[in-house]
């Protein structure tokens, strides 16, 4: 079989052709029934090792590269960047050379540069997996987010997905809108203009300001969070009047299609950008997304340490 | 004593007395002169197009204080590469040149390192800090030939009011870096669809735009000289045209990287097409070519900022601003303006190379009139040649031109009447 995923690094899925994101949504698929088994964990990475380094925090995402890693028999090597040189001033470069000369052979890196993944991927010899670079992008996310709505729905191609909120910031809105328009998903981003300005357009999305207008024609409606801690300056008048503009309230869930997903990356604030019920409903698959992004990055590890891709499952 | 020189055979371009035309020239004693001196050494320029030395009016050359990123010695040496002979060097360096005993330093050094001429520009503000007036009248007596807070644009229109109206008494024309600090905040590439899909602070062209406006109306009100360094936006080229349609003394200049690349260059996040202000779209280097052609832009200038290797191999965001030009910046602009576009003919990118921007900053150069300092570049227009910044005699290697295919370049740089460097043998001491 054709080797198609050849690239040691994921920096951006902006890199990948439509072929490979299928190859690496196949291979989580493969990697998802792991999970499910009483021994969650497989050899295919013994001997290897990982290092998480975290320049700016979560949990989250950290623990999910931790554990994608511990089942695929890899050692792994947390790094928190307020307790790392980074913060006596070495550069992000002489850090990650350390971490080779120590013969690390993944490191998974949050940062808050864009493009800072690509910085390292390009000057290591070692796998460079970018577990999100400023507002740039957050491949696993993006990839777990198509995983979700794939398996639920059975196909992007087609599927109307609305993501709402600070689309200018986010880099999980980079990440989806770049999979879902290769994957044939038709993406409308809904938000104020100042979080979500026209240039967007030249993706190749359409650009909403009326999250009405769209409510009721979509498949999958994506939640983001509003990112109060990015924000220097202000881009809307405040929380209340984004919740009664672009929340989804109980009120406008109600205009949703019935087998419409609402997905959010996390973490949520309750109440402001989703309605706590809402969030807790039978539409949403919000921890699905949790469960899937483990699958994701065991594929994503596994791909970019050379192993084989696994076949499309096909009904035979 | 100088060495008598006879420049035999070239096509002579001065279009400050509006020549062009096979001719030889004359250097005794390092000024130009009507006849040949006995054992005058023999230039053959046939072929070759000679004009008076090139003239650079925004150069960093960052000393004192920044040496490990160039030295005046090393700067100049770029320029004499380049096949410029006089250099005008902005002020932001350590300390600040907004003193007297600053600009008295760099004179210094240039005198003692320098191959070209060094002219120093001052700080319009101390510390180019954009709140208080500098020493303009001791700046002035000191020499510096134009004031800006290049790098910085003063912010707070009382204080430049003040600035302009405070320099017209000593005839020193103001430029000022055109950079709305609140619209560009944290930008570090142009806003628009690169921007967006690379997530990256956005400097939109709307912030050069208004400050262009802004010098405009200042320069209107007060009747005193405004240039505006390295314009970079469609916009600001429009302003600028109608504004000198109404007579406005109001001027610009254009630099190579805002007529050649675009802010797709920094797509792989690669520094060295970090520059402030950014790589804009390709409407805008259409608009800026336009600008140069309808006169509306008259000054060349490279905008050479030199970036150690350490500096630059950073996170983009983290990254300074800044490329170097010097030696890039003849070939660019005459293969974008001459041989791509047809924008300008030969004798128009001389003119902005040469007489515009000494008749702009009052400086003695600029031309090849009898008597006149015999600051000279021979340039060959068609010669094809591939840019290697391992060759450059700077101290940095930030160029986004490494590997570039170039057509047009100077083949000998003769300051006051002695060939510094020359294409065959190199520098000559």
């Amino acid at each position: 079989m054709k080797k198609i995923w050849n690239s040691k690094d994921l920096c951006a899925l902006a890199d990948h052709s439509e072929e490979e994101l299928r190859v690496i949504l196949d291979t989580a698929t493969a990697f998802k029934g792991v999970g499910e088994r009483n021994l969650k964990k497989v050899p295919a990475l013994r001997g290897k090792t990982m290092v998480n380094l975290f320049v700016e925090p979560s949990t989250r995402t950290r623990i999910s590269f931790e554990l994608a890693a511990m089942r695929l028999s890899a050692d792994v090597v947390n790094i928190n960047a307020s307790a790392s040189s980074l913060e006596k001033g070495e550069t992000l470069l002489d850090t990650a050379r350390n971490l080779e000369a120590l013969r690390v052979d993944l490191i998974v890196i949050r940062h808050k540069s864009a493009g800072s993944a690509r910085f390292l991927a390009d000057r290591l010899k070692a796998s460079v997996i970018n577990a999100g670079d400023g507002s740039h992008e957050h491949p696993t996310q993006g990839l777990l987010d198509a995983f979700t709505i794939r398996e639920k729905l059975g196909t992007l191609e087609g599927v109307r997905v609305s993501i709402v909120g600070d689309i200018l910031f986010s880099r999980v809105a980079r990440s989806n809108i770049e999979i879902l328009t290769k994957l044939g998903a038709k993406v409308t981003l809904v938000g104020p203009p100042t979080l979500v300005p026209k240039t967007f357009e030249s993706l190749g999305v359409r650009v909403a300001h009326n999250i009405d207008e769209v409510i009721g024609e979509s498949d999958v409606i994506n939640l983001l969070r509003i990112q109060h801690e990015r924000q220097k300056t202000e881009y809307f008048p405040g929380l209340g009047e984004y919740t009664a503009r672009f929340g989804l309230t109980r009120k406008r869930a109600e205009q949703l299609k019935p087998e419409c997903l609402i997905m959010h990356p996390g973490p949520m604030n309750r109440g402001v950008e989703i309605d706590s019920q809402v969030a807790d409903g039978r539409s949403s698959v919000i921890l699905d997304q949790v469960t899937n992004g483990l699958a994701v990055r065991m594929a994503v590890l596994y791909l970019c340490s050379g192993g084989a891709p696994f076949a499309p499952i096909t009904a035979s | 004593m100088s060495e008598s020189l006879h420049i035999q055979g070239g096509r002579v371009i001065d279009p400050a007395n509006g020549i062009d035309e096979i001719r030889d020239l004359f250097v005794l004693d390092g000024r130009l002169v009507d006849k040949k001196s006995p054992g005058a050494t023999l230039i053959d320029a046939s072929g070759k197009v000679v004009t008076p030395g090139l003239i650079d009016i925004h150069v960093h050359f960052r000393e004192p204080g920044q040496s490990h990123k160039e030295t005046i010695e090393s700067g100049s040496r770029a320029a004499a590469m380049g096949g410029f002979t006089t250099v005008v060097c902005m002020p932001n360096t350590n300390p600040v040149a907004d003193s007297p005993a600053t600009i008295a330093w760099i004179q210094e050094k240039a005198e003692k390192t320098a191959c070209v001429n060094v002219f120093c520009t001052g700080a319009i503000t101390r510390g180019i800090a954009g709140e208080e007036m500098a020493p303009i009248g001791a700046l002035a007596a000191a020499g510096v030939v134009a004031l800006t807070d290049d790098g910085h644009c003063v912010q707070n229109h009382g204080v430049m009011r003040r600035a302009v109206e405070y320099a017209k008494q000593f005839g020193l024309p103001i430029m000022d870096h055109c950079q709305e600090a609140t619209l560009s905040a944290d930008g570090v590439m142009n806003e628009g669809e690169w921007s967006t899909r690379l997530g990256l602070p956005g400097w939109p062209a709307l912030a050069e735009d208004l400050i262009v406006a802004r010098n405009i109306l200042l320069a209107e009100e007060t009747g005193h000289p405004i240039h505006c360094q390295h314009i970079s936006s469609a916009r600001s080229v429009r302003l600028l045209r109608e504004a000198r349609k109404r007579g406005v003394p109001i001027t610009a200049e254009a630099c190579p990287h805002h007529i050649s690349l675009t802010d797709e260059g920094l797509k792989n996040f690669d520094t060295n097409f970090k520059v402030n202000p950014p790589l804009r779209t390709q409407a805008d280097i259409d608009e800026i070519i336009k600008g140069i052609a309808d006169g509306t832009i008259t000054i060349l200038a490279s905008d050479h900022a030199p970036h150690a290797p350490y500096e630059k191999e950073v996170e983009l965001d983290k990254a300074p601003f800044g490329m170097l030009g010097l030696e890039t910046e003849l070939a660019v602009f005459l293969k974008i303006l001459l041989h791509q576009r047809k924008a300008c003919t030969l004798p128009q990118v001389i003119a902005m190379l040469t007489v515009n921007p000494a008749r702009l900053l009052g400086l003695d150069r600029g031309t090849l009139s009898l008597g006149a300092i015999a600051d000279i570049t021979i340039l060959d227009p068609d010669l094809a040649w591939k840019y290697d910044k391992n060759d450059s005699p700077s101290l940095s290697r930030n160029t986004p031109f490494h590997g570039f295919s170039l057509r047009g370049r100077a083949v000998q740089t003769i300051v006051d009447g002695k060939t510094v460097w020359n294409l065959e043998n190199g520098f000559s001491d």
